[in-house]
């Protein structure tokens, strides 16, 4: 388990001041609530600040925390090579959701996006190939949303399913979303 | 198609060449299971690369938040089927951490063992599998024999091959027979040998070495910005193991080598390999030599079955207890955690968020070899198709643990 690190709090408390939010250190990580405007600027200073260099991202998650509001969530979970720390970053998105892309940071973000766009319809702006990664590029609706049902929706292939049709996805010209 | 990666190819030729696109797989021997490729081509070099994933997409993350956690280890197990001990291992250290637990030390060492074994297995398969991609039949056939062995003494512990479910949150299912300890002694005595006969018959043939050495470079710098972990990562020089940099379980009483290579391409990742089933034995017999006697599974009624059942048979309470755990499940705090371990692919993380129930709220796996597989945009000199297959090989990805 990585040790903590209080430099980190520090030196993000001193560059963006009470835009993110210091959620503490617990299980190896050291966690931070930041605005979704500026998970670009964030994830930059902490990849290039000479005294952290989180150049490694393990991980882009997308969360449904339905019926809570704001429904959404992106996680990123960072992790520095130099220095052994890990850092999660959390974003928390209306509906629909969007956030800038991270893939100008670090080009793994690429299909980690895509995943969480698949499964969750997160628009990432900015993503250079945003597609489905898993499912096919027909499927109608996001299946790791909460209110997706477990055994999908009946149709011809799927007897089993659900009744109901998902609810209409976000066009993807959406990601000119503001 | 859209963004796709740029592979060099020689300057002045391309020009005159037709484009062509060709679809690799999803069925194809050398894309290791159902992987779909779609290639542009010119004349015979690969100008763009578009992987399709997906084929196997079992929905294991949403299945997971209608399982209890006890009931989530063998979807664990269908990830990277070829080691299902380290998937295991890896979304129990997770539980635990929620739940603020650790196993027992005999439990840890049971749990190491298995799981360098599982990496064993998982590099032998990929040793003997990249040269017959290559057209070099024997290694895997050699590299099967000694995985058979392998699978007898999973099967000796755990009663099943493949899909062993050997963890439990806070231990492991039970302990160790006792007819297993002779048998991998064995094991240990002939494997060592076993690994330099390999390395002979692919050191010295040439037209291995001629389709690996300096095909499929890829730069540390270009590893780490695809994410890349594990031998893939170490191949390309940089010194990074989570066993050692963040031990977990008992690794920081264990002696062992992390084995790195500067050259970063195919068959740097193929040595790697290698070189990591030698330290991976050097693991196993210290993990024999130095397990304790002690108890497997943790005391805890709440969690973990009762070893002894007595109390069970005399009071209500206990029966009370351990009826709620088999019907019912165990109740984890609410929180979330992250825990990656070394799985033989790279670093395997289970990211879990829960919210005071039996069942996570949501479960995310990082999938060491769907990151992986993004290292075929790294890769600065595959010219030709045929190098594709083998760049492909050597980054090891097992599509069921891609497709999730």
């Amino acid at each position: 388990m990585s040790a903590e690190a209080p430099l980190v709090p520090a030196l993000i408390a001193e560059r963006f001041g009470g835009a993110v939010e210091d959620l503490g250190f617990a299980h190896g990580i050291h966690a931070f609530a930041a605005p979704p405007d500026r998970i670009v600027e964030i994830c930059r200073f902490l990849k290039e600040q000479p005294e952290l260099r989180f150049d490694f991202l393990s991980d882009i998650c997308g969360v449904d925390h339905h019926p809570e509001r704001p429904r959404y969530e992106a996680v990123y979970h960072l992790y520095s090579l130099p220095n052994k720390w890990r850092v999660r970053i959390k974003c928390r998105l209306g509906d629909p959701p969007h956030i800038s892309s991270v893939t100008g940071v670090w080009r793994t973000a690429n299909w980690h996006e895509r995943e969480a766009w698949d499964m969750y319809g997160i628009v990432f702006t900015d993503h250079p190939d945003l597609r489905r990664i898993y499912m096919w590029e027909e499927f109608e609706g996001f299946p790791q949303r909460k209110d997706f049902p477990l055994r999908g929706y009946r149709d011809t292939l799927n007897p089993f399913g659900a009744e109901g049709r998902p609810p209409t996805q976000p066009d993807l010209a959406t990601k000119d979303i503001p | 198609m859209t963004e796709v990666t740029e592979l060099s190819r020689p300057e002045g030729e391309a020009s005159a060449i037709k484009e062509v696109l060709l679809n690799l797989g999803p069925q194809h021997p050398s894309t290791h299971g159902v992987l779909r490729l779609v290639l542009e081509l010119e004349g015979e070099y690969v100008a763009r690369v578009d992987p399709h994933i997906g084929y196997l997409h079992r929905g294991t993350e949403k299945l997971a938040e209608s399982f209890t956690y006890t009931q989530i280890f063998p979807l664990t197990d269908r990830l990277d089927y070829l080691c299902p001990p380290s998937n295991n291992l890896a979304f129990a250290l997770a539980v635990e951490k929620l739940l603020g637990i650790e196993a027992p030390i005999r439990a840890q060492y049971i749990r190491v063992l298995m799981a360098e074994l599982a990496r064993i297995s998982g590099h032998l398969l990929i040793t003997g599998a990249l040269p017959m991609d290559l057209g070099a039949m024997t290694a895997l056939l050699y590299a099967m024999r000694e995985r058979e062995m392998i699978m007898d003494l999973l099967e000796m512990v755990a009663g099943a091959r493949m899909h062993t479910s050997f963890c439990r949150v806070g231990g492991v299912r039970e302990d160790l027979p006792a007819e297993f300890f002779p048998k991998i002694r064995e094991f240990c005595a002939i494997f060592p040998n076993r690994i330099r006969d390999y390395e002979r018959l692919i050191e010295d043939n040439r037209v291995f070495l001629k389709r690996t050495r300096g095909v499929g470079v890829i730069s540390a710098e270009d590893g780490i910005d695809l994410g890349l972990s594990g031998p893939n990562l170490r191949a390309s020089g940089v010194d990074w193991d989570i066993r050692r940099d963040e031990p977990y379980e008992i690794y920081d009483r264990l002696e062992f080598n992390v084995v790195t290579r500067d050259e970063g391409d195919c068959y740097a990742r193929w040595q790697c390999r290698v070189e990591e089933m030698r330290e991976s034995m050097r693991i196993i017999e210290q993990c024999l030599d130095q397990m304790p006697e002690g108890p497997f599974q943790i005391d805890m009624p709440t969690v973990a079955f009762p070893v002894n059942k007595d109390r069970v048979h005399c009071s209500m309470e206990a029966l009370i207890q351990h009826f709620d755990l088999a019907a019912y499940g165990f109740k984890v705090p609410k929180g979330e955690a992250y825990s990656a371990i070394e799985a033989p692919k790279g670093e395997l993380g289970f990211y879990i968020i829960s919210d005071g129930s039996e069942k996570p709220f949501r479960m995310k796996v990082r999938a060491p070899s769907f990151v992986n597989l993004q290292g075929l945009f790294g890769v600065s000199n595959a010219r030709y198709l045929a190098d594709m297959i083998a760049v492909l090989g050597s980054l090891d990805p097992v599509m069921a643990e891609v497709d999730k």
